[in-house]
């Protein structure tokens, strides 16, 4: 049909107009040195749109609700981004492009956290100049009881991480504030002083700060708090105040009179006034877009499979950035299910797999890059490298039956490949998977399970996988912090294999892994310990037990109006919520 | 709403032969049941095209496998070098269309969409009909023990169709799909899964069909061949099977070309909540499951299942007005 001779047309126009644009507009860059021209991919390396014009409107919305805007109470990565508008944490990401903005900078705190020497013991000083919106100054014990709050209270606040929890001395014996009335609380976080806010740990823990960035550092007034209700009146330390909040519907927010740019060197706060919008329907969220009646799609997850025609035609692409989402996709071999107990079996896997047809299976390149590592481009401690070459990432046939003969299986042999059915892009991806090693002599019948039980009841409970004979599981994986040990610790280490609800579907338990985990973590070298994860990835892929299908990535589109643009790799590859503004 | 049927049936089935021997049978011959039934069909030029198609369907559906060899169709063929991995879909016009495959390929894996509605047909066929099958013998047996016994009787199985057709059956055909994903009932496999989805879909929708023939009973009850009949000594299951049953073909036949359709879109849903047809194996429910979520890129992948699902859909509803026509002319 002609229409859609003519989408072909417009695709091969576009894709050289692009060629042509990307080129034309590094020139400009150069020329005017502002890094301010935009064009497709540009906000990954760049801040789009560069403007210090004060004022306008930035508009949210969303496809759903957050598990809430409490910055204590969630664990959502969109969240995590936006509470920062009016929360400040000891410590947090710079507001920065590309790479950049992977470094923690101080914000709350005056400076990065201070370990001793076994990396037990954590130290930061608070600036002694902020105050909430009520006029109220901010102290070291508001820290310390939102970190109460957060963690150990979930009869009240459920959502969010605990890793606190999981490395303080006597995290686990502690009932949190409400139900423990002491006033010292847990005394494994002290306050001598108004300004200083010490952690005790358990456990040798180099990563603290990154710990520190999570919105649960952000202070909370004892006195103002209410527990699960405090998310209708949070008491805002950052530029902006909430003017109304409509729980599951909306939220308003202007500016705080108690703040300034004196005591807030990293935040620009352009916009006069942030709206969002929750529960509008996806597609209508990539039109409003395109429309540029808003400024972005606060999930930060991309557009629409049924939206991205529209959005990659020969208009739009140019405000599109197909960011990395800090996650990789991955097939998990289990170690105890027969015939994968066999490294070769398992290399049989890594060889006959074609990446290329998973990819496309999948969505295309604007899904997702293949994989040949476990940590994604955009980790702290990412290193480049590939145990199984094959030409084209297209599987190798002759390798792969080698590998089968080594393994005592030169016929093949049959396993089950299990799939979470509501995603569809992972069902595909298992069929491209079935296809692939069919040819190898590898037969899989595919089993679906849904995705809300998928941990808890099928892949992530060993006994079910044993007695099921789940040799292979569909996996993905993003950190909660963007390192190797934030990644990898709870898919590779031993320690995270539980009787249900486990990450680490390998059932790996690699004494040498385990211990270089430990070990790396330990070491308050921050250049080493980043060298270290690298080495690790290595180690896993030796071990053969996961086969890395795709690095994923979303599809972001920045409407013309939205100035300051740019991907934040720190939060899951969405823009940098700090820096947006808007023309508008 | 019978009584003509069976006044005609009782004469025609009576004795002519023995009255009339001698007379040339095609001059009076007696026309029974079927043979008027089939007289009105016919005349019914609308309901014969669905009856074809239906027949054609089932051809289709019964040799799907040696069509395939001998096209040399094969569904589960990977063609991705057809696909336009940034578009979403495939590359050329109209879905990809080109002589090797007449009705385009899938957007994903570039497998031929011919193929697979052929493919899918035996699936999405068997089913419907299995889960018709169940649900038609539970609801008439049940049905019309309901109406015939009446007392407590009727009360325990109406209020048992009520707490059927109260049951939240899509969550319930959700989570034995997905417990049932291995080995039962000595079954593994493709053959699991059909048995699981003719099982869920028919066997809760056999209230429908129990109301209905529970309600053709309580007014054939009451008959006078009915009393006659147990005048003459007839006991309970002999008056259930012998007189009642065959009155009920009728509303039963039809009830079932109507239900069939409604099985197919069911089986359609449930592929599309994921718990249907496991991959690679096709069904039609299941392609226009993933045809949704990329029906802007590529629209001829939801039309070929969508129109495949519809023409059948229609066929059998016009065979199942023309023999309600047909078996049940007053109702016109």
């Amino acid at each position: 049909m002609n229409s859609r001779k003519a989408t072909a047309v417009l695709a091969l126009a576009t894709a050289l107009a692009l060629g042509a644009s990307a080129c034309s507009s590094s020139d400009k860059t150069t020329d005017k040195g502002t890094g301010t021209s935009a064009g497709t991919d540009a906000a990954l390396t760049q801040v789009v749109n560069k403007s210090d014009k004060a004022g306008g409107t930035v508009s949210y919305e969303h496809s759903d609700v957050p598990d809430s805007l409490d910055p204590g109470n969630t664990y959502y990565g969109w969240v995590q981004n936006f509470s920062r508008l009016y929360g400040r944490t000891l410590v947090t990401f710079k507001p920065a492009a590309g790479a950049e903005g992977l470094q923690i900078v101080p914000d709350l705190a005056t400076g990065l956290g201070k370990a001793s020497a076994d990396a037990k013991t954590w130290t930061y000083t608070i600036r002694k100049d902020v105050k909430y919106e009520d006029g109220t100054l901010v102290t070291s014990k508001d820290v310390k009881y939102a970190i109460e709050r957060s963690n150990f209270a979930p009869e009240a606040l459920s959502n969010g991480p605990t890793y606190f929890k999981a490395y303080l001395v006597g995290g686990d014996a502690y009932k949190g504030p409400y139900k423990d009335k002491s006033p010292g609380g847990l005394a494994s976080i002290e306050t001598p002083d108004d300004s200083t806010i010490v952690f005790h740990l358990s456990k040798p823990f180099a990563d603290f700060d990154y710990l520190a960035t999570f919105s649960q550092t952000a202070p909370v007034p004892q006195a103002k708090d209410t527990g699960a209700q405090y998310v209708k009146h949070i008491m805002s330390t950052g530029p902006y105040k909430f003017e109304s909040y409509d729980d599951g519907k909306s939220a308003v927010l202007v500016r705080n009179p108690m703040w300034s740019k004196a005591i807030d060197p990293l935040r620009p706060a352009l916009p006069d006034k942030i709206t969002m919008k929750f529960k509008v329907n996806g597609v209508t969220i990539d039109k409003d877009l395109l429309a540029g009646t808003i400024t972005v799609d606060a999930a930060g997850a991309g557009v629409q499979p049924a939206s991205q025609p529209s959005v990659l035609s020969a208009a739009n692409k140019k405000n599109t950035d197909n960011s990395y989402a800090g996650a990789t996709s991955y097939v998990a071999l289990n170690v105890n299910v027969k015939p994968f107990d066999n490294p070769d079996c398992r290399k049989a896997v890594q060889w006959a797999i074609d990446k290329t047809s998973v990819q496309t299976a999948a969505g295309g390149n604007v899904k997702g890059d293949v994989a040949t590592t476990l940590l994604p481009p955009s980790v702290n401690g990412y290193s480049k490298f590939d145990l199984y070459p094959t030409p084209g990432n297209k599987g190798d046939t002759t390798k792969a039956k080698a590998a089968l003969t080594a393994c005592g299986q030169p016929g093949g042999f049959t396993t089950n490949l299990s799939a979470r059915s509501d995603r569809a892009s992972e069902m595909a991806a298992a069929t491209a998977i079935q296809n692939s090693l069919k040819a190898v002599g590898i037969t899989v019948n595919i089993k679906s399970f849904p995705a809300g039980k998928y941990f808890s009841n099928f892949a992530g409970v060993p006994d079910y996988v044993h007695s099921h004979g789940l040799g292979m599981m569909m996996m993905a994986w993003g950190a909660d912090w963007p390192t190797g040990y934030g990644f990898l610790d709870q898919i590779i280490d031993g320690s995270a294999i539980k009787p249900s609800g486990g990450n680490n579907l390998m059932e790996l338990n690699d004494p040498t892994i385990n211990k270089a985990l430990s070990d790396a973590i330990a070491n308050t070298d921050s250049a080493a310990r980043t060298k270290a994860w690298g080495d690790i990835d290595k180690l896993t892929m030796e071990n053969a037990s996961v086969v890395p299908l795709l690095y994923r990535k979303n599809l972001l589109y920045r409407p013309p109006s939205a100035t300051n643009v740019t991907v934040t790799q720190a939060f899951l590859g969405m823009y940098d919520y700090l820096l947006i503004s808007s023309s508008k | 709403m019978t009584a003509p049927i069976e006044t005609t049936a009782a004469q025609a089935g009576a004795q002519p032969e023995a009255i009339l021997s001698g007379v040339k049978k095609s001059q009076i011959e007696g026309r029974s049941l079927g043979q008027i039934a089939w007289l009105r069909f016919r005349r019914d030029k609308v309901a014969v095209a669905g009856g074809i198609v239906v027949i054609l369907l089932v051809l289709l559906a019964v040799l799907a496998k040696p069509i395939e060899s001998i096209f040399g169709l094969d569904p589960n063929a990977f063609h991705q070098d057809l696909v336009d991995p940034v578009l979403l879909a495939p590359k050329g016009a109209w879905g990809g269309m080109s002589w090797e495959h007449p009705l385009g390929v899938d957007p994903q894996f570039g497998r031929d969409l011919l193929a697979r509605v052929i493919e899918g047909s035996w699936v999405s066929l068997l089913v419907a009909t299995g889960a018709t099958i169940l649900s038609n013998v539970i609801g008439t047996v049940l049905g019309v023990i309901a109406g015939y016994y009446g007392g407590w009787v009727d009360s325990v199985i109406s209020r048992m169709m009520d707490t059927f057709l109260a049951f939240p059956l899509l969550l319930f055909a959700i989570s034995i799909s997905a417990s049932l994903q291995d080995g039962a009932f000595g079954l593994d496999g493709l053959p699991l899964r059909i048995c699981v989805l003719i099982f869920v879909i028919g066997f809760f929708n056999w209230p429908y069909m129990g109301r209905i023939v529970r309600g053709q009973t309580l007014s054939l009850r009451e008959r006078e061949f009915v009393e006659a009949a147990r005048s003459l000594g007839a006991r309970g299951p002999f008056i259930l099977f012998r007189e009642l049953l065959p009155n009920l073909v009728a509303p039963i036949l039809v009830y079932s070309t109507l239900l069939i359709p409604t099985n197919i879109i069911f089986e359609a849903a449930l592929s599309f909540l994921g718990v249907g047809i496991a991959p690679p194996q096709s069904s039609w429910g299941g392609m226009l499951t993933s045809a949704i979520d990329l029906y802007e890129a590529d629209p001829q992948y939801m039309i070929v299942p969508g129109l495949a699902i519809f023409v059948t859909v229609l066929a059998f509803n016009l065979l199942g007005d023309g023999l309600r026509d047909a078996l049940d002319p007053r109702s016109k």
